[in-house]
């Protein structure tokens, strides 16, 4: 087990040096520091000194491991247009985008599993048909419509919920929070609803498939010949089983979950780490973007390797496979 | 028998044949992609010219409604371009960046997929581990930031001029992987069977043994991922113009059509948004029916031979 | 005294969207405490369904459609939910064919093993562990406790076997049905297996319905034999008498199909043709069209079960062999 896990987060380092290898030829290429910092009206000897002090003239690989160096130390360049350091731009914009992830999440979670092994367990029930065709129906209603439909019929139809913001935040040691409050809590419903209307129909259908095909399987006819209870097989030998496919998708779809708030937050003008990096990318903020790949990037391939941790957990015969 | 007259005696279209769901989603479906390719024809007006329409037009609602006008059937948009004829042409946008995509990722996919398959080793261990750490990164952050790069680089004005084969480049290299996974899985279950030891023995070369004669044998679950990877294409480009980093909205698709009428949706001209949403819905949902359809059709029954 | 197991007239129909198809047709055995009963057969015969139907276990969409199934006195088609599960893996055991598949790839084995106990036994888990291992011993597992603590793919083919057969005895039953217990095994390891089977049903008291279409197997361990065509009992008697003096044609073949007894170089018998599917089976007979010795009524009549040497030995045949 501990082997498997060391060669997992060798793997993630090697994907993270990637990743920063392609940001840094990204801002190498396209971003112009020097005209970020004194505008235009700088004559161009000044701008070449300027550059030869900034070590822009230095070879491509010395300037990307001054990059590297750099990002280790948490410094991913200055922002522009906010005239900040990128990190600090990000990490004020991140508590807007974790915690729509996070009530997304939890909407997921107390729905989909539910949801999903009912229908497997009882499929034609009218419940169970009624939930597979809105589900299907879901899977091709992107997020933005759903948001759009939501704020037309909640926000201003019917009014009962806030349309756009955050509402107000209360700052917990930094962290600019909005579920202390009610009113912060209110503006936090219709966008979790819109994000977690991606997944919901696609895990519902996942987890209804999969247990499914596990109640066909021989070891569940011989848990029936064995005379177990029912609630037995159901929930020992058939979920766990189920569990095993659903959590590899989970990991990976906690990363499009990631990628849609983007998708939400500019509908609902909701300040987050989305919502700032495409205003990065209409005022043409190089350092900013990059430095969002970056974060993101990262953030990615410390979901995945955990979320292979955890399968090595659940799954035994993984563990022996990687032990070897 | 040639290849047509086995397909027509398949158990494929008998199947097809008999299920109701697949029949109304692929006529539906052939319905709306014929219509999009013959959008010059059919639509009353052309929004791409722009002398064609008057801003004086615009937000005009559908006919059927008070203040609509014979002429606009669903209304006009905030340019004043005939809502109709816009989505028909966004419609065949969508279409053609879909189709498109796929069919690169497709492409790619299935030539690296062949490749790392059947000849192993430093080659394969090498695109794996390029899929690997792509798949680490959603589709569509890669496309999105894919997007707002070219975006940087080119400036707006020549990306607008780009749009669409860079849009066609950008979601097609975001999914390769897929089909590339896809297919290598399936090549080495191929590889160790006889009718490969068989080719190899007369001695024919890789090439041949892996276009000819293996990668038919692969087309099952590559037919399988391909619709839903369609529809996906489509809603991701979308949500790129959603965002504005996709068609512009001189070029509109129906995602920039969405977008254009999303802060006119609460002033009350809702039809904008409206009716390209539902376009945009229907046309994906038959798309994922008639995949659902497709994998279970060709699931259990091809894999037992 | 009664017989342990009496199936009357039992018949089995797979409701299908064009009509219902007949999979067994009016089948009758009985088994005494003890006795060894094999059910052989080809491939298709409905072997399989005929020990699946004793505790009422058969897939969708199959069902009993008539005939009674009696153990020890109770009815067991007409009997509820609860009732049943009281009797499978309780009473009635069963081993299925291949061991990979018939044990759940995410539990240990001991989970396995004491949850059957506890389903059926009001005893606590770490007596139920006591149990197991004691049947483990039974099977001669070497190590036995370590087993407890494994998961399935970690033993070998002909262990995970010995372990089914080790559960089904946790309950100490007097019936086991064994439907195909060693065709997914090595031959090397088939006979150790059976052997086990023989031994056990012996010392345990227990009556075994061997389900198998290997004739020579069940030539060497049971008692009485039935062979089964096309969903019908076509020969039913004591081993001996149908080893040596096969009266139906199709038994006959299968005797002869053996290739024991033959000098080498000589040609291997076979019978012609292959057994119909459930939907087209022959009118009459359904071996008639295979039958050497076909005559017209076989194509009109289909022979009843009757008695020939005596009141154990019975044939469906209106040409039995040695008869005229």
């Amino acid at each position: 087990m501990f082997a498997f896990i060391v060669r997992r987060i060798i793997q993630s380092i090697l994907v993270m040096l990637v990743i920063s290898f392609v940001g840094f030829s990204v801002q190498h290429s396209i971003g112009d520091p020097v005209r970020d910092m004194v505008g235009i009206r700088v004559s161009a000897a000044d701008r070449e000194a300027l550059r030869d002090k900034l070590g822009l003239n230095d070879p491509f690989w010395i300037q990307y491991v001054r990059f590297l160096k750099n990002a280790l130390h948490g410094d991913l360049g200055t922002s522009y247009f906010h005239s900040k350091p990128t990190m600090d731009v990000i990490l004020s914009k991140a508590p807007a985008t974790l915690e729509l992830v996070f009530g997304s999440s939890i909407i997921i979670l107390v729905f989909t599993f539910p949801l999903g092994i009912y229908s497997a367990l009882k499929p034609r029930s009218w419940l169970s048909r009624f939930v597979m065709g809105a589900s299907t129906v879901g899977v091709a209603v992107p997020v933005f419509l759903t948001a759009i439909a939501l704020i037309y019929v909640f926000g201003v139809e019917l009014n009962w919920l806030p349309a756009y913001g955050r509402g107000e935040t209360v700052n917990v040691w930094g962290w600019d929070s909005g579920m202390l409050t009610l009113d912060g809590i209110k503006h936090l419903i219709l966008p979790s609803v819109a994000l977690s209307s991606i997944m919901l129909p696609l895990y519902i259908r996942l987890i209804r498939s999969e247990m499914m095909e596990v109640l066909e399987t021989e070891y569940i006819k011989f848990a029936w010949a064995k005379g177990l209870h029912r609630s037995r097989i159901w929930f020992v030998h058939a979920f766990k089983n189920t569990l095993l496919p659903v959590v590899t998708v989970f990991g990976v779809e906690i990363g499009i979950l990631f990628a849609f708030t983007l998708l939400t937050e500019t509908v609902f003008q909701w300040q987050g780490m989305g919502f700032m990096f495409l205003e990065a990318v209409e005022r043409s903020d190089t350092a900013l973007l990059v430095a969002y790949l970056m974060v993101v990037g990262g953030m990615f391939v410390v979901i995945n390797t955990l979320v292979d941790i955890v399968y090595g957990f659940i799954n035994p015969m993984v563990r022996i496979a990687g032990a070897k | 028998m040639n290849a047509w007259q086995r397909f027509r005696s398949s158990y494929l279209l008998y199947s097809f044949k008999r299920d109701p769901v697949a029949v109304l989603s692929f006529s539906v479906f052939f319905f709306l992609v014929t219509v999009a390719f013959l959008a010059p024809v059919i639509a009353p007006y052309n929004p791409y010219d722009t002398t064609a329409f008057d801003i004086l037009d615009g937000e005009i609602p559908p006919s059927w409604m008070e203040g609509g006008e014979k002429h606009f059937w669903l209304g006009t948009d905030i340019q004043g371009r005939d809502l109709y004829s816009t989505m028909l042409y966004g419609l065949r946008t969508s279409v053609i960046i879909g189709l498109g995509a796929v069919i690169f990722q497709s492409i790619v996919g299935i030539v690296i997929g062949m490749m790392s398959g059947y000849l192993g080793g430093r080659v394969d261990s090498f695109f794996m581990r390029v899929a690997d750490i792509q798949f680490s990164i959603p589709y569509l952050i890669v496309a999105i930031i894919a997007s707002a790069v070219f975006q940087l680089a080119f400036g707006v004005g020549r990306f607008e001029q780009l749009a669409m084969p860079l849009l066609i480049l950008i979601i097609g290299m975001s999914e390769w992987p897929k089909y590339a996974r896809t297919v290598r899985a399936s090549v080495l279950g191929e590889k160790n069977k006889e009718y490969v030891e068989a080719a190899r023995v007369i001695g024919l070369n890789s090439r041949l043994i892996m276009f000819r004669h293996i990668l038919p044998n692969t087309m099952t679950p590559v037919l399988v991922i391909s619709t839903i990877q369609v529809a996906q294409a489509v809603m991701s480009e979308a949500a790129l113009s959603f965002l504005g980093l996709g068609m512009p909205i001189t070029k509109p698709s129906l995602g920039s059509l969405i977008n254009a009428g999303f802060e006119y949706v609460f002033s009350g001209s809702w039809w904008i948004t409206f009716f390209p949403g539902l376009l945009l819905v229907i046309f994906t949902l038959v798309i994922i029916l008639f995949g659902d359809w497709l994998r279970d059709v060709l699931n259990p029954k091809l894999y037992k031979g | 005294m009664g017989h342990l197991l009496e199936v009357k007239n039992l018949e089995v129909k797979f409701a299908l969207r064009f009509g219902d198809l007949t999979a067994i047709d009016n089948i009758s055995f009985t088994l005494d405490r003890r006795e060894k009963l094999g059910l052989v057969g080809e491939s298709g015969a409905g072997k399989s369904v005929a020990g699946f139907s004793i505790i009422n276990l058969i897939s969708k969409p199959g069902y009993i459609s008539g005939g009674h199934v009696i153990f020890d006195g109770m009815e067991l088609n007409r009997l509820g939910h609860e009732q049943m599960r009281d009797i499978r893996g309780n009473r009635i055991s069963m081993i299925f064919q291949d061991p990979m598949m018939t044990l759940n790839p995410v539990l240990t084995i001991g989970t396995q093993m004491a949850e059957t106990v506890l389903a059926h036994r009001n005893v606590s888990r770490h007596d139920a562990m006591d149990i197991a291992l004691e049947k483990l011993k039974k099977v001669y597992i070497p190590s036995p406790e370590k087993r407890l603590q494994q998961y399935p793919h970690e033993c070998s083919g002909g262990m995970r076997q010995r372990i089914v057969i080790a559960i089904a005895l946790l309950t100490d039953p007097a019936l086991i049905i064994a439907d195909e217990p060693t065709t997914a095994l090595d031959v090397t390891i088939q006979a150790g297996i059976m052997d086990l089977l023989q031994e056990l049903c012996e010392a345990e008291d227990m009556g075994l319905i061997l389900i198998t279409h290997d004739l020579a197997v069940v030539s060497q361990v049971t008692e009485r034999i039935a062979v089964m065509y096309a969903g019908r009992i076509i020969e039913i008697g004591p081993t001996r008498e149908i080893v040596s003096r096969p009266r139906h044609p199709y038994t006959r073949g299968l005797i002869n199909a053996l290739p024991w007894g033959r000098k080498a170089g000589n040609r291997l018998t076979q019978i012609p043709g292959m057994m119909p599917t459930l939907t087209d089976i022959p009118p009459g007979c359904g071996f008639h069209p295979r039958c050497p010795g076909s005559r017209p009524i076989c194509l009109e009549k289909r022979p009843d079960l009757v008695p020939v040497d005596g009141p154990d030995h019975s044939v469906a045949c209106h040409m039995p062999e040695g008869s005229d």
